[in-house]
């Protein structure tokens, strides 16, 4: 019962939020919008005892993420992008989501969770060992080495990448 | 299994992704575009940690983990290329960011 | 742990090392050699990076054929070096090569002549590893979006033109978008096998209905992303905004090893873990391989920048591989593997003569700059003919292999239809390859400035010539490597 009050308390934020995103013709105001949103879905994480995506998600997301958003914001001149046509354009792209998503939700309101029956593993992976972080710990560091350590890569392109583009002489 | 079910997270999901996919096709302004794609980004990631809670493993995590790191870089390689184009013509007008011709 | 970090897995990492490594060196020899004299040189470590992770290829390649086993598994089957990963590894290192001899020169005349780029390509070819051997989820979306942010940084690299960056603000914003479809698609995969490799994927899928509405969604979701990074229609239009911005050595890079990389994340997703719900993809892919060539030979025909030109052909080019997917026996799959080999030396060669446009002061990408080229460089306008031969598929260039194996397929399986309109949309492609070809042969000389030629470019230009004429002629090492490759 109260879980489901969470549920929706967080669902409202997020999903608030995301509207306000996307509707708000300051870019300011669609930042922090943004950022209630992101604040209900790591409340959802939290919700769904992912305590490590949970700190991430306000660490990274919140704390690094939006900030720069916010920086870049400050920095460049949008007055003139405030007053702006919206609201016109590839509409079949939408029409197409629209439908999918109708689709989709109405597939799992009427199927409910037995949509996924054919999912559950017969042993459950990594049960109780340890708390969730550990838990991600083991399986990043076993499953998923390679991609962690194609990541760093990625992180170092990312670097050098943005210094390319936003200094003056390289 | 307590809580809600996987169903409505899955739909809280695809509602969030739609929503992005809705900013990024209506947006004009650039940054906003970007905002959309972290929207989508989130949908993805919610759909994973539902999909983890209810295998009861965390496989999905460390692939929400992996995406929130893609995102980060593309957010700052993003962000700096924003910048250079302000730079060099004063405007995020997606529609003004046309001087090639179609 | 010792089972996890083992020799097989250094080994079959070598190559994806070895480029890293070499890019990182280039980063420190950049930072330490302020003098732009000396950084063409790191042309010349770039290719010696290539060469060293081409040995540990090439040694791969050996130990496939002398174990007889079809397969190096490392990480826990993350990562699995086969034939097929080794076969687009061939044609990433053949892109990066090409792409590096002729860099030095154009960015000396865009006057961004920076140790980071050649960097960039070693890190974009680590990526497209990862690509290619990839069979996790996770490994495969790691490795596209490292590619993937490499390319963003290249194609805006000349940061001083408008051009450059609004491509690549644009490519940035839509390969964004795209890896958001593709990504979610992969979030239900995991929900319906409970596992991101791709096996386990496979078997999950093959257990449901073949019309199952969640297949159906990761199916739709997916193909979307992908579609995105082979810029096939309706997805296309970043293509020709990205590829007439960025700088053109990187347009060939592009049109070549990106795409070429795309394609074989594709064929291992739609191969492995989609090949069961085949029937719902099949008319899906159709629809898209037609509606790509539609688009791309169409629009390819009133443009009057070459670079979009070559933008649309290579949106067509996507079209015909695609078909080979849809065709889906021995032959299409094959047929994909060359056609994806051959049009990767005859794209280099027709941008590398637009390259070779490029002056001090001289913009050079329209097509009325080739003007009367015949009378000026005959070489470089023999040379362009030939690889526009090769793109119109015309015997005895290699162009026509490629597309030949494709129809081949078609016809195998009884898609005549399909068949006929890739047939006709030929002769449209051949209207505007011959376009060009007028332009250089009979149209006005208007200005008499030499090309820009360097000893990198001659050598470019000489492999990808003798390759489009020698594989046209003698096509059996390049079909026996290709039918190695996809051997199922």
């Amino acid at each position: 019962m109260m879980d489901a009050l969470f549920f929706y308390l967080f669902a409202t934020l997020v999903l608030g939020g995301a509207i306000l995103t996307v509707t708000r013709r300051n870019a300011v105001h669609s930042a922090i919008s943004l950022i209630v949103s992101l604040i209900g879905v790591a409340g959802l994480y939290l919700l769904q005892q992912a305590e490590f995506l949970f700190a991430v998600q306000i660490v990274l997301y919140v704390g690094g993420i939006m900030v720069l958003f916010l920086f870049v914001i400050m920095l460049v001149n949008l007055d003139q992008a405030a007053k702006q046509r919206r609201f016109n354009r590839q509409w079949w792209i939408a029409l197409l989501c629209v439908t999918a998503v109708g689709v989709e939700i109405a597939y799992f309101v009427r199927k409910g969770a037995s949509a996924f029956s054919m999912a559950r593993p017969p042993v459950a992976a990594v049960a109780n060992a340890g708390g969730n972080t550990e838990q991600i710990a083991d399986v990043l560091f076993r499953q998923y080495l390679l991609p962690f350590e194609i990541a760093s890569v990625l992180l170092l392109v990312a670097v050098v990448g943005s210094v390319v583009m936003a200094k003056k002489r390289i | 299994m307590s809580g809600p079910p996987l169903a409505w997270y899955l739909i809280l999901s695809a509602v969030l992704f739609a929503l992005g996919v809705a900013g990024f096709l209506f947006r004009k302004s650039i940054i906003t575009i970007f905002m959309s794609i972290e929207l989508m980004l989130n949908a993805v990631n919610l759909s994973f940690v539902a999909f983890s809670y209810q295998l009861k493993q965390v496989n999905g995590h460390v692939f929400a983990f992996f995406v929130m790191v893609v995102a980060a870089a593309e957010a700052a390689v993003g962000l700096a290329i924003i910048v250079t184009v302000f730079k060099n013509r004063e405007t995020l007008n997606v529609d003004e960011v046309d001087s090639m011709k179609y | 742990m010792s089972q996890y970090y083992s020799t097989n897995e250094a080994f079959a990492l070598t190559p994806a090392l070895t480029l890293a490594l070499f890019g990182c060196w280039i980063l420190v020899f950049d930072f330490l050699f302020a003098n732009s004299k000396q950084k063409r040189y790191f042309a010349l470590v770039v290719v010696a990076g290539l060469i060293f992770a081409g040995v540990g290829l090439y040694r791969q390649q050996a130990f496939l054929a002398t174990s007889g086993d079809s397969s190096i598994i490392a990480f826990s089957g993350a990562l699995t070096i086969d034939r097929f990963a080794l076969y687009f590894n061939w044609v990433f290192e053949l892109a990066t090569l090409i792409v590096a001899l002729v860099s030095y020169n154009y960015l000396e005349i865009e006057g961004e002549h920076h140790g980071e780029y050649y960097a960039l390509l070693l890190f974009a070819q680590c990526g497209m590893f990862f690509l290619a051997a990839g069979t996790d989820l996770v490994t495969l979306f790691i490795g596209l979006e490292l590619m993937a942010l490499c390319f963003y940084v290249m194609v805006g690299f000349l940061r001083g033109d408008k051009r450059s960056n609004e491509a690549a603000i644009k490519y940035l914003l839509l390969g964004a978008f795209s890896s958001g479809f593709l990504v979610y698609g992969f979030s239900i995969m995991y929900g319906l096998a409970g596992s991101t490799r791709l096996t386990d994927v496979a078997a999950a899928i093959a257990a449901r209905p073949a019309w199952d509405p969640l297949v159906f969604l990761a199916m739709t979701t997916t193909a979307v992303g992908l579609l995105f990074k082979i810029s096939a229609a309706p997805f296309h239009m970043w293509a020709p905004d990205a590829y007439e911005g960025a700088p053109t050595t990187i347009t060939a890079y592009l049109s070549v090893a990106s795409k070429a990389a795309s394609f074989a994340f594709l064929l291992r997703i739609f191969l492995g873990p989609l090949a069961p719900a085949r029937d719902a993809w099949e008319p899906l892919l159709a629809a898209v391989a037609i509606l790509t060539m539609t688009i791309g030979n169409l629009a390819a025909i009133s443009q009057t920048n070459i670079k979009r030109l070559l933008a649309y052909s290579s949106i067509s080019h996507a079209g015909y591989m695609l078909l080979g997917l849809i065709a889906g026996n021995d032959t299409g799959i094959q047929g994909i593997a060359v056609y994806v080999m051959v049009y990767a030396f005859m794209n280099l060669g027709a941008f590398l003569v637009v390259i070779a446009l490029r002056r001090k002061n001289i913009i050079g990408d329209d097509v009325d700059d080739m003007a009367g080229l015949m009378y000026r460089s005959p070489g470089y306008a023999v040379l362009m003919l030939i690889f526009l031969l090769s793109l119109a598929g015309i015997p005895p260039t290699a162009g026509f292999l490629g597309k030949y194996y494709i129809f081949l397929s078609l016809i195998e399986t009884h898609h005549y239809l399909l068949a006929v309109i890739a047939t006709l949309y030929v002769a449209v492609a051949i209207y505007y390859y011959f376009r060009i070809v007028k332009t250089m042969f009979v149209g006005e000389l208007t200005e008499k400035a030499p090309l820009a030629t360097s000893f990198g470019l001659r050598v470019a230009l000489g492999i990808t010539g003798v390759l489009t004429l020698a594989v046209g002629v003698y096509p059996e090492p390049v079909l026996r490597l290709a039918q190695n490759s996809f051997l199922r």
